[in-house]
């Protein structure tokens, strides 16, 4: 893996000027994955946060080709555009080796792009998909999706007299993909670069259809203080809430062990739309809240052969 | 800060120039601003790494911290708060 020196030395292909807020964790993962890759990118992103802030008519802060057509189908453009090259290269057409990586927010992977997802994992593309996931619709005004985590507030599951915030438990997308059979699926966070440094430079040595999920915090919808960006998303990890592992071919390995695991109370306080599950009468919910966490956990060491 | 492009020099067919949004400034989002005390640094780069605007100089080649882009930086504090030698302040951003 390349020193943090080594990747100061590789150009910048995710640059400044893009209007993502300050401290948002997706402009981390965007630069992180960029710096990782040492070949030439064709990337694809679903409509969300990165689309609309990093290429606002007429700017790109994209120094790769890049293209977005829709909200549900980052997964298959960027198929197509493998496919295409693939023909190119059999006609002998081109010669250089191309990284393909498509990009998605997490109502871009697991609600609206789901099909499209799975469909590219399924025909087996030549393709990296990494999903930043900020656990809501932030880009229109922080709505739940799938990946919102039980008894968070968002706008449309309000926190009030009728619910303590979304009543449903969020997808756990890795394990889906891992059920299509795909060579590679990890978890990575922002708040240890070389964590998804690593992960995304295994995974482009990989052939078919990899997939990594960042969690990517995003200080406006959580909302937490903006320097707590990386320290956030590293709680999550040591609350055991994100657990670092890699899935390659079909085999858990747990790439980061947290010393001691924390209450998931530490990760909530940090953030506004947990405040809720840390008063007096809501202890029932957080303590349901905790024993989910740590049954997921266990459930994670023993595939990993941990215990 | 933004420089406006006239009709003629807009893009045709939504095919966008890559790395354009480096023409559009957003230093001036910011409240407060990041001070690099060099006495503390390491050169770690560490807070280069942890920017999501890409907003700090490096010299890769000497391996020296070099500066901020104040141009660009958006005062989120990422840095100060990363640094594990505590060589950032953040520091209320005053009109001159």
């Amino acid at each position: 893996m390349p020193s943090i020196r080594e990747l100061a030395k590789r150009e910048s292909r995710f640059v400044s000027g893009h209007r993502l807020c300050a401290g948002c964790g997706a402009g981390i993962v965007m630069r992180l994955v960029l710096l990782a890759i040492d070949k030439p990118v064709i990337a694809s992103c679903s409509t969300g946060c990165v689309e609309v802030a990093s290429t606002i008519f007429p700017y790109s802060s994209w120094k790769v080709p890049w293209i977005h057509s829709a909200f549900e189908n980052s997964a298959s453009t960027i198929s197509g555009i493998e496919a295409a090259y693939n023909v190119f290269k059999r006609e002998g057409k081109i010669e250089k080796e191309i990284v393909f990586v498509g990009f998605g927010g997490d109502g871009g992977t697991h609600d609206i792009g789901f099909q499209a997802l799975s469909g590219a994992a399924e025909r087996g593309h030549n393709v990296l998909y990494i999903c930043y996931n900020n656990q809501a619709y932030m880009n229109t005004g922080i709505q739940r999706s799938g990946a919102t985590p039980k008894y968070a507030h968002t706008t449309t599951s309000p926190v009030g007299k009728v619910i303590p915030g979304k009543i449903q438990w969020q997808k756990n997308l890795v394990e889906i993909m891992v059920a299509h059979g795909i060579p590679y699926a990890a978890t990575s966070i922002p708040g240890r670069w070389n964590d998804l440094v690593n992960k995304v430079e295994k995974a482009i040595k990989i052939n078919g259809f990899k997939y990594i999920e960042v969690l990517s915090p995003c200080r406006l919808g959580w909302p937490h203080e903006p320097e707590l960006t990386m320290e956030i998303s590293r709680l999550a990890v040591e609350t055991c809430l994100w657990p670092l592992y890699e899935v390659f071919e079909g085999k858990y390995k747990l790439t980061y062990k947290p010393k001691e695991k924390k209450p998931i109370s530490e990760w909530f306080k940090l953030q506004g739309r947990f405040r809720h599950l840390l008063l007096p009468q809501n202890t029932q919910l957080l303590e349901e809240i905790q024993k989910e966490i740590d049954r997921r956990w266990e459930n994670l060491l023993r595939k990993c052969e941990e215990i | 800060m933004e420089k406006k492009m006239t009709w003629k020099e807009l893009p045709i067919g939504d095919i966008l120039k890559g790395g354009t949004s480096l023409s559009f400034k957003t230093g001036n989002w910011r409240s407060k601003k990041p001070v690099h005390l060099p006495e503390k640094c390491i050169n770690c780069f560490i807070c280069w790494i942890s920017c999501p605007d890409d907003a700090i100089i490096v010299d890769a080649e000497k391996g020296k911290w070099v500066s901020f882009n104040y141009d660009y930086c958006k005062g989120c504090g990422i840095c100060a708060y990363e640094c594990p030698k505590k060589a950032i302040e953040m520091k209320e951003e005053v009109e001159k």
